[in-house]
Parts: C-alpha cells; structure tokens; sequence
C-alpha cells in the first residue's frame, strides 16, 4: 500500500526542503509588507512540509515492518544536481559533484522529527515571539535554518551535506543573535558576542570536518555516503583488516565536525552562551537541527571510522555525558539547564557511536528531539508567563498557574530521566546496554569508562531535571514580591547561570521606575487574560513590566501549549508506542526504529556485515572472532542489567533531587558547603571558558598584534628603508652631483675662463699690436727654421 | 562587429574618454551620462561574449585578431581571449560599470575623474586580452598612470604618499618584467605569447641566444627570467612580502577606487602569472611550485592575522585581500586540474566579494567620515538594510557555502591536496587556520560595527540609499549564484585550465 515510488516520491522529498526555502525567499523581501507579517505564510507552508515527511516516514516505517530493504537514491533513477560542471562536454565532466536525495531508514525518521519540531516551533514562535520589532526577520530565519536541515538530512554525499552543515552555521549565527539587535534587550549584548562565538567555534570543527573530507576525496575521488562505505570496507579488507593511518585521519578530522556541532567536549562552550538566543531558537537548535546534524553524521560515516576514532568518540561523548551532567546540577537559570542537559545527551548519543551502538545512538538522537524540543518550548511558555524570568529560585509553585505548561514538562522530564513506557528510556538504555556489551565481549578501559560515566551521568540527569521540576512548578511562587525586584536587579551578577538569561538583568531594569510596593495582585487579569495575542507589549518588549501584573505568572496562550501538548505526546510515546502492543511495554520485541534501522538498513547488507565484524574485532586474519553464541549471550546478559542499572539510577537521581527540592529533608546549601571547592569548580564550569579564552583567544589576539606590528614596522618598514636609502643616495648624488660633478664642470669652466682671461690680454683689438705679434711670430719661425 | 569585439570593448572606454574631454567641465550631468554609456556598452557586449559568441568547448585562443603595429620591433596588436581570461574581461566590464555610480559621489574635478576612470578600464581590459608581450606590458603601464592619479588626487589625507607608493613599487615589478621580457624577445625572437609557450614547450628556452648561455646573477636563464616576471606580478598580487603597498593603497583610495583596485587590479597579477610567466617557463615553474605554494600560504594565514588585528575597517578589508589572494597562488602551485580551477575561480570570486567589502566600508565612512571599528555600535538598529547586505558580504566571504567563495577555496584547497607533490598537505593544512581567522576577523568586526548598543552618535543615520544598494546588490547576486551554479564560470574555464594543466606538467 505504501510502496515508496520514485517517480513521485522524489519530488515530494525534494519539495520539504524547498517549501521552506521559498518561504524564506518570500519573507525576507515582503514579509513586512504581509498581514500578521506574514507568519501565517511560512506556518502554512512548514505545515505542507510536516505532513510530506510524515507520509513518506510512513512509507519508511511500513517498509521496515514488512523487513523490506529500504534505501533509495535519486540518482538511480536519473535525478541529480550537478553542481562544478554542467553535463555538456564530457571533457568537462572530470571530478564534478553530482548530488541527489538520499532517502532510508534513518533519513526518513530524521526528516519527519525535523518536519514535527520544526513545525511545532513555528507555530510556538507565533505566540512567543509576538511583537517582536524583527518578528517577520526571525520568521524567516527560523525557515532558512529548517531548509538547511532537511536538506541535510536528504543529502547523498559529504560535501553537500557540509553545505547544509555550514549553513546552519551561519543560521545559527543570526538566530542566536538576533537580540543583538534589539535595543530594548537587555542581553543585546551578550547575544552579539554569544552568536560570534557559536559561529567560530563550530566553525573550527567545520574545518576539521573539511579536511577529512579533502583526505576522502583525495583517496577515493568520492564523497557519496554508500560509494564511500564500501571502498572503505574494500580497503580495509585490503589491507588486512586493519584500517590505514590517513583513514584513521580522515575519521578522526570528520568527528571533529561532530564535536564542534554537536558541542562535545572541549568545543561545547558555544552551546550555553547560544541561549542568549530567543527560546523557539534554543529549542531548534538543541533539539531537532545544528547539534543533532553532528550526531547524524556520526551515523552517516559510522563505516568510516576505524576501532582508534571510534575510542575517541566513546571518550569524548563519556565525558561530556558526564561533565555537562554535573554542571547541570548547579545552573539556577532553567534554559541554562537545559543546554547543559543538551550537551550531556548528544555525549550519550557520541559515546553510544563510539562503543559500537549506532543505531541506539540514532535512536536516541530522535527522542531526544521530541522531548528537549518540549523541555524548551515549556521553559519558554514558564519564562513568558513569568514575564521573562528565567531564575529558577524565582519560581517555583507554578503547576497552579500553568498547568498545562507544567503536566508537558513533567512528561518531558520523565522521558528525559528514562522511566519506561517515555521515549527516552527505550533509547538510553539501549544506549547503555551498548555499553556494557561492548564492555563484556572486548573490556578495555574506554568500554568500562564509558559503562561507569553513562550510567553516572544518567542519575544526574534524573536528579537535574528533577530539581528544575520541583524548583519550579512546586511549593510556592517566590517571584513577584516586591523585595524581588531588589533582588532580581542584583542577581544579574550573582548568579550563576547569568550568561544566559535573556531578559534577567532587564526586567529588575523594566520594573526600576516603578513603585511596586503598592500595587497588588489587580493587574493580573490585565492584557494577559484573553490569552490571545492581541496583547501588546507581550512577546519581547521589556517595557512592558507596568507595575502590578508583573507579580503572577500565567498560562501561555493557544499557539504554545498546542505546540507543548503535541511534543509533550511524542516526548512520550516517540519511542515506542506501547498502547499499540500492551504485552511488550519495555519493547523486548524492538520499538519501531529498530524495525526500521539496523546495521543492514543503514549500510547494506555486505558494509554491515563489515561494521559488526569490527566492533568485534575479527577483522584481519590474526583476528580471533567471538563464538556467535558468545555475542548472543553477552547481548542479551548486558539488555537485562541494562535496564536494572537505567531504573535504578533514575529512581535514585529522582529521590535525590526530591529530598532535596521538594520534602527538603537535605538542605542544597549544607551540601554545598560540604563539598564546597568542587562546588565551586563545577558552579564555574570548570573554569572551561576561561582555560579558552587563556590558551586560545589571548594567545591568538596576541599574535595577530604582533604580526600587525611587523607588518607595519619591519615589512614595511623594510620597504621604506628601501625607499628611504634610495633618497639618501639620491640626495648624496644630488650633493654629489651639484659639488664635484657640477664642481668639475665648474671648474673646466672656470680653468678655460682664466685661461681665457688670460688669453684675453693679447686680444686688445689694436692693429699694431697684432702686426707686431705677427712679425714677432714669423721672426721666431724664420729664426727656428735657419737654427735647425 | 563580432570579430573584432575584443577591440570594441577595449577602446570604446577610449572613445567615452575622448568625448568626456570635449564636454566642458560644468556639465557633470553629461560627463556621467557618457561615463555610463561608456562602460555599460563593453559590459553588454562582454555578456553577449561570454554567453553567446564564445565556444566554450574549445581550449583555443578565440576572437583572435593580429595586426602589425610596430614593425621594427616584432610587436604585434594581437588580442585573443581563452577560458582564463573571458571571465575576467567580463568581470572588468561589470566592475568599471558600477564604479561610475559608486563615483557619484566624488565632487572634486570630475570631468578629469571620469576621464581617467575610462583610461584605466582600456589598460585593464588590454591586459587581459594581450597576446603579445610588449603591447600586454604597453598597457600594464597604461594602467598604472591613471591609477595613480586617482589615488593621489581623489584620495584621502596621505594620498600622495600613497600613490607614489603604489606607483613606485609596481614600477619596480615592471622593470624586472621588462627586463625579462627583452631576454625573452632575445631568445625567442618573438613577442607573441603563444609561440612562446609554443617554444617553452618544445624546449627552445635555454638562453643558448644570449650571451653567457643566457645566466644573470648565477641563475639560469629560465630561473632568473621566471623570478623576474614572477616578483613583477607578484607585487600585483599581492604576495606577501610585497603587500605593504596595498592597504595604503587602499585606505587613501577614493572607494570606487578601492573597488576597482581590489576588485580587478589584484587579479591582473595572478592572471599575468598563469598567461604570461608560468607557461612560457614552464621548467623553472616546477623546480619552484613549492616556494609557490609556501608564499601562498604564507599570505593565506599571515594575510588573517594582521587583518585581526587591526582597528581600521578599510585596512582590515585590505588585508583580508592578501589573505584571500593567497589562495590563488597555492592553488596554481599544485600544478592540479582542481587546484588551476580553484585559482582561477577565486580570482573571479574574490573579485565580487571584496568589491563588495570595500563599498560596504565605503558607505559608513560616507557617514560617519571615520574608519575606526571600535568607533562604532549598534548600526543595525538604524541601519538594517545596510547591516543585512554587510552581514552576505561578510559571508560570502568568509567562503560559506553556497557563496562562491566556498567553492573556489574549497576547490583550491582540495586541489592543492592531490597535488603530486605531497608536501603540499601540509601546507592546505596550515592554511585552514586562515580559514578559521578570515571569520574571526570579519565576525568580530560585525560585532564591534553593527551588534550591541547603539552609539548615540549615529542613532539618525539614513539607511542605504538605491544607489548604494544598486552598486552592491549585483555582486552579491553573483556571489550567491556562481556560489549554487559555478558551472556557470566551471564550463567555460575547464577546456583551458585543462590545457594548461597538461602543459605545465608535461616537461620538455
């Protein structure tokens, strides 16, 4: 029934990217000029969009049930994008780029989470962006940047894919910043620097990926993903089972691409300061497209790296995983949170790639979407119905006011924590079964590493994610008095996750010219009461802060708890819809992504044969293979104590955090002040951002002074002494021209002057005295002629 | 007409010349209509050139015309054009076009300013479809006099020193080249480029005609002639070290000056090179593809780096010019098909971006009469039209994809990997560092510029007028089309740089 169908199909696939495209083209000339600046235009088209990639996920999905082979690329069936040469002369023809769409499993789930999030963003921007003064500029920006990720996810060679990949870059770099812009942001100016450093740190990673990718194309004059596994695979086998060292370059170059887009460790200190973008930003950003492109290339070139970049992977996703954990547990601010836990997650997602789990990795790439999308788009809603704040200890009991808010952020938070029958716990802990398969069937000390942080950083995920719930949602609200706003104006500084706050400093700035200690609670009803988005001086504008509604939070109105309701639904059942199969409710039997995705769906089925038969290491002649009964058992071995371990270490991060936040049976100063230099450490996040700016940033502006200073004085400088010895000499000349050339000239001049002075004494002009000189002369003759 | 179009486009700015000197100075309404006329007439038949009379599958020389000129001599009027140099005629056309607008503002003797506008176009224009040596060197220097007057009349405070500046050091290059060229006449007995290459080919540059087997200084008569042409381009490049002239150049210079200058001049030098040095060398030009590539990546990075440091906005654009030149001559150096194309076509590229760059400082320096990017802030919020152009051109050249600037340095950069001689990995290497800075820089002056709080100084500044907005929007047009279609300039190129690949690398 839903057979994929070439002739059609490509096209509407084609269509999902260009739908947004157009859009932006639209919306950057005339959206001023539209009604409701034109908002409506780019909803109604990414709405098209969603429901293309739905339809054809569907056909993926069906495909994978029926165990049909599912991979399909346009250029088979004569559709290309040729980009260097065009196809006349085939003279010409040597080395171009021919693109197509690439469409499987994994590209399909990937396309229709971009579709649903981005979507469902959209439609959230149109009430939480409302008023906005750059509203119709954000509204195309916001589809420029879904164009750049569909088209990545659709791309069928690592170049094109690296267009996308740098196009989002420069998304990010205008969504992020597009306070920068806003004189009445109080962040305006943090936002300009934070979108300056998003752009160059990733872009460091970017390079990296540039110069993998020269290495691949150097090697195999190819850059499309299958062409690419299988010379791999041929090369590797080649070789003897060993991959050779520029291939383990190449790997380890490409996941340096990963590691400053999907902000893994040393490269994540873009992520947290890219909060100082608008919240419907954060939310693309990290959860559907930018940190989730590096992790699907990771699945992309997966059959590119070799067991060493693989290590590294595991490594650097392990860490990060449990770093951005603990920072987590301190951050105050509730988007801070968040992009801690961001960055956490893609190190599970890394780390799950690099023990071996890809298709776990993958998987929990997209369940993540769903939820982290919902997590942030509920911190928006809390922040707009507490009138921009974003200081978690100035919350608190907001359940009462936003309930609608708070249920979808609970059942995010559960996903997140992974409690079976939510999403995020068939992915974790997979992810985590990966681990210590990987562990028991080849134990190294990366694998146990890897299967001690995951787990760690797992019950810190509970318990952050639960304090931010408790925090916020129970006891009572403790924002709104009027002493707040003293406080409020001081803990701009104080607090930690200050950098990334958009509106904390300015709204105690809003409310400073006001007296609030005599107005009540009257206002409340005031502007906010209809809901709708008819309330003016709503959305971003700070001066909005008139006195007395400032003090109660609110629901947000229809278009923000829709978007949160609908995510809040896949946060939940995105990962296995168990209602559909009661019996199987921690999905023994697979969820559906791994019907779809497997090592055979994503490679084909010779390169997975190839991958597997590398995780296990029985590449090459020498290489000892495990019993396949052996490989079985530990899998199964490491499923059971998977999910022990997952349970387990959520319930204690969920109990923690509630002994501590919500009965207050351990008071969160005393611990602090137990443990209070690694408090410290962590609260500054281990300095990271500091270390960056000593050893990278002042070292290189150094650098580029005194390279300024040489190029003015000693390369120049060398020019005019050049110059500068040229006129001395010249002058010499000229002396020496006017003294002793001159002088010589003058001199012939003056010797045949006195000469002639003298010679002028014979010349009286007197007849006589010639005659006398004549006959003196011919005496003299007459006289020497007789002598001689 | 159409045979002889190479000499209508050349010499109809000539024409505008004669006529703008007819037309009594108080008419600067007339002078500009002729100015337009004159330089929009040679671009529309340069488009006409490019997109229709021109085979595009042939590697030869087209449009060929050759005519005795000075006998006694040997020098020919020869004119022809191939894939290398079609599109950068075209582009000379497109830029002197828009340069009359982008002068309108210029109040100081105009009638003399277009007058000389119109006589740099015929030099530039008759550099890039020489054929023949001496008349290619004849309007090297026909070039140079306008230009220098431009600078040094039109310009800004140190305009004097800086014209003479610029004068002197390429008067310097060229006399090494003349030098050369006379050893080449001496040896060859021609002028004609193409049966030089022809000789090069078969061997026949040895210098066995000259006396001494042709040596000078301890070289070689290939090596010493190599260097000479070289170093006489090179300062054209800019290469580093012999950059020093450009920012000067460059922050004294009127902006359309500027354009022109950064937009055209510079390419003349890396064109020179590929039509004029390499090939007729060819032995000398492979001992050294190294050194090459080392200086290119030299200007990539050291180009980057002072242009980070610095706090003026015309000079930081001046040098990110060094740094992006420099991508041409690694990519010539590899000596691939790759690397030729990606040379070439940042030459082109390089040209629309930093035109581009250049009339973007030269709008708020109208404004605001200072260049100091620390002076600034905020003018986005008064400027959002001027902020968002600004923000493509810094992209486009910073080489975000799909601008054309990723595509020429990611061709050079891919190109000068596969080089034979594999020393050149490390230097692509070394040389994404630039890559790395070229945004830094730009980014942080679009930071200190445009972001953040508004200096009240500036708060009711005008936005970009259409006159402004005209002279940038088509190379930013361009930027982003060759930057999604470079076949558009690819197809064009390839029969020639494939050609010229295979000589280079064929040894005698």
């Amino acid at each position: 029934m839903l057979q994929f169908d070439p002739a059609i199909d490509f096209k509407l696939l084609l269509a999902v990217p260009l739908i947004p495209l157009f859009g932006y083209a639209i919306q950057i000339f005339f959206g001023k000029y539209l009604p409701r600046k034109g908002d409506w235009l780019l909803l109604t088209g990414m709405f098209v969009a969603m429901c293309i990639t739905l339809y054809m996920a569907a056909k993926a999905i069906s495909a994978g049930y029926a165990g049909e082979e599912f991979r399909h690329n346009s250029l088979d069936h004569g559709w290309g994008f040729r980009w260097l040469y065009s196809d006349r002369g085939s003279e010409a023809g040597s080395g171009n780029i021919v693109a197509g769409i690439f469409y499987d499993g994994l590209g399909a789930g990937m396309l229709a989470v971009v579709g649903v999030v981005s979507f469902f963003v959209h439609l959230f921007s149109v009430g939480y962006m409302h008023g906005d003064r750059r509203y119709h500029i954000f509204f195309a920006n916001i589809s420029l940047f879904t164009f750049a990720m569909l088209g990545l996810v659709l791309s069928d060679n690592l170049l094109f894919l690296f267009i996308f990949w740098e196009l989002m870059g420069l998304m990010s770099y205008l969504l992020i910043g597009h306070f920068s812009h806003d004189p009445n942001s109080p962040r305006i100016k943090f936002a300009a620097s934070a979108c300056k450093k998003a752009f160059l740190t990733t872009r460091v990673g970017d390079t990296c990926l540039f110069m993998g990718m020269a290495i691949l194309y150097y090697k195999f004059e190819t850059l499309r993903f299958t062409e690419l596994w299988e010379l791999v695979r041929v090369t590797v086998e080649q070789n003897g089972g060993e991959y050779p060292g520029w291939l383990t370059a190449a790997g380890l170059l490409c996941l340096g691409g990963t590691i400053g887009k999907s902000a893994q460790f040393p490269l994540h200190i873009w992520l947290p300061d890219a909060m100082e973008g608008p919240t419907p930003v954060s939310a693309m950003i990290h959860a559907a497209t930018m940190v989730a492109a590096g992790v699907f290339l990771t699945g992309r070139l997966y059959p590119v790296f070799s067991p060493e970049v693989l290590e590294v992977a595991a490594i650097a996703g392990g860490v990060t995983a449990l770093f951005a954990a603990t920072i987590g547990t301190t951050i105050n601010d509730i988007k801070g949170v968040l992009a801690y836990s961001t960055i956490s997650q893609l190190g599970f997602m890394v780390a799950a790639v690099g023990v071996g789990g890809v298709v776990p990795g993958m998987f929990h790439m997209l369940t993540h979407a769903f939820f982290k999308a919902c997590l942030f788009l509920c911190a928006g809603s809390v922040i707009h119905g507490c009138h921009h704040e974003q200081d978690m200890r100035k919350m608190g009991g907001l359940r009462k006011f936003m309930p609608i808010t708070f249920v979808c952020m609970l059942l995010s938070t559960i996903a997140i924590a992974g409690i079976p029958l939510f999403s995020g716990f068939y992915s974790k802990d997979q992810i985590i079964a990966a681990a210590f398969e990987r562990n028991m069937l080849l134990p190294s000390s990366t694998a146990t590493f890897v299967s001690i942080a995951l787990p760690a950083a797992a019950l810190l995920t509970a318990f952050y994610m639960f304090r931010l719930i408790f925090m916020t949602f129970f006891g009572t609200y403790r924002g709104g008095q009027a002493e707040h706003h003293v406080s409020l104006a001081a803990a701009g500084h104080a607090h930690v996750g200050h950098a990334h706050d958009e509106h904390g400093g300015g709204h105690g700035h809003a409310h400073g010219g006001h007296g609030h200690g005599g107005h009540g609670h009257g206002g409340h009803d005031h502007a906010h009461g209809g809901h709708g988005n008819d309330h003016s001086g709503h959305g971003h504008d700070h001066d909005h802060g008139h006195g007395g509604h400032a003090h109660t939070p609110h629901e947000s109105p229809l278009p923000i708890t829709l978007a949160l309701m609908v995510l809040a639904f896949l946060g939940v059942f995105g990962g296995h819809f168990w209602p559909a199969t009661p019996t199987d409710p921690l999905a023994h039997h697979g969820t559906w992504f791994q019907k779809v995705v497997s090592h055979d769906s994503l490679y084909g089925e010779k390169v997975a044969r190839f991958v597997e038969a590398r995780q296990h290491h029985a590449l090459g002649p020498q290489a000892v293979p495990h019993d396949p009964e052996h490989i079985e058992h530990a899998k199964h071995a490491a499923h059971g104590k998977a999910v022990v371990v997952s349970l387990s270490v959520a319930g204690a991060g969920i109990l923690l955090a509630a002994l501590m936040y919500l009965w207050g049976k351990i008071r969160p100063e005393k611990v602090v002040g137990v443990i209070h230099p690694l408090y410290e450490l962590v609260a500054h996040k281990y300095y990271w951002d500091e270390i960056v700016n000593l050893l990278v940033i002042k070292p290189t502006m150094a650098l580029a002074n005194s390279l300024k200073w040489i190029d003015e004085k000693l390369v120049d400088g060398f020019v005019l002494l050049v110059g500068f010895t040229q006129r001395a000499f010249a002058f010499f000349w000229a002396w020496f021209d006017r003294t002793i050339v001159d002088g010589l000239v003058n001199f012939v001049g003056l010797v045949s002057q006195s000469l002639g002075a003298i010679t002028r004494l014979v010349q009286t002009g007197r007849i006589q005295q010639y005659a006398a000189f004549a006959m003196g002369g011919g005496l003299l003759a007459a006289a020497w002629l007789i002598l001689s | 007409m159409q045979e002889h179009i190479l000499s209508w486009i050349t010499f109809l700015p000539l024409i505008g010349m004669a006529a703008i000197l007819c037309v009594p100075r108080t008419n600067t309404g007339l002078i500009k209509a002729i100015s337009l006329a004159a330089t929009g007439i040679p671009f529309v038949l340069a488009t006409w050139l490019y997109f229709d009379l021109f085979d595009k599958s042939s590697a030869n020389l087209q449009f060929v015309q050759r005519l005795d000129w000075i006998t006694s001599l040997g020098a020919y009027y020869y004119v022809g054009v191939d894939g290398l140099s079609l599109a950068l005629v075209w582009l000379t056309t497109l830029l002197l076009f828009i340069a009359v607008p982008a002068s309108f503002g210029i109040e100081k003797s105009q009638k003399s300013y277009y007058a000389l506008l119109m006589l740099l176009e015929v030099g530039i224009i008759g550099v890039f479809v020489a054929l023949d040596y001496f008349l290619f060197y004849v309007y090297w220097e026909v070039m140079l006099l306008p230009m220098y007057f431009l600078i040094g009349i039109w310009g800004g405070p140190r305009r004097e020193y800086a014209a003479i500046k610029f004068f002197l050091y390429t008067l310097a290059g060229s006399v090494l080249m003349l030098v050369a060229i006379v050893a080449l006449r001496l040896q060859a007995g021609t002028f004609s480029i193409p049966e030089l290459m022809a000789l090069a080919q078969s061997g026949a540059m040895d210098g066995s005609k000259l006396p001494g087997g042709g040596e000078l200084l301890g070289m070689g008569f290939q090596t010493w002639v190599f260097w000479f042409l070289f170093v006489g381009f090179a300062i054209k490049v800019p290469v580093f070290p012999f950059h020093t002239w450009l920012p000067d150049a460059h922050v004294q210079a009127p902006t359309p000056i500027s354009v022109i200058l950064a937009g055209i001049l510079l390419k003349l030098g890396g064109y020179g090179m590929l039509r004029a040095c390499f090939p007729i060398v060819p032995d000398a030009f492979r001992a050294n593809t190294y050194v090459l590539g080392i200086l290119g990546v030299i200007s990539i990075v050291y180009g980057a780096y002072v242009a980070l440091g610095q706090s003026d906005f015309k000079r930081m654009v001046a040098y990110s010019s060094v740094s992006h030149m420099g991508y041409v001559l690694l990519g010539m150096a590899a000596l691939t098909e790759w690397g030729m194309t990606g040379a070439a076509l940042q030459m082109f590229n390089h040209g629309t971006s930093a035109a581009v760059l250049f009339l973007v400082v030269g709008v708020i320096y109208d404004r605001a009469h200072h260049r100091d990017l620390n002076g600034f802030g905020g003018i986005s919020q008064v400027m959002p039209k001027y902020w968002a152009l600004t923000t493509w051109g810094f992209f486009a050249a910073l080489g975000l994809p799909t601008q054309a600037g990723f595509v020429s340095e990611a061709m050079t950069l891919l190109g000068a990997y596969q080089s034979a001689d594999t020393r050149f990995q490390a230097l692509v290497v070394i040389s994404l560092i630039g890559i790395v800075l070229t945004a830094a820089f730009l980014l942080w002056a679009m930071q200190r510029v445009f972001l953040g709080t508004l200096n009240a100084k500036y708060k009711d500044y005008g936005d970009m007028n259409a006159r402004e907005v005209f002279c940038q929007a088509p190379f930013l047009a361009l930027c982003l089309i060759l930057g999604v279609f470079p076949w558009l300039l690819t197809d064009w190129m390839a029969p020639t740089i494939k050609l010229v690949v295979g000589t280079l690398s064929k040894s005698a």
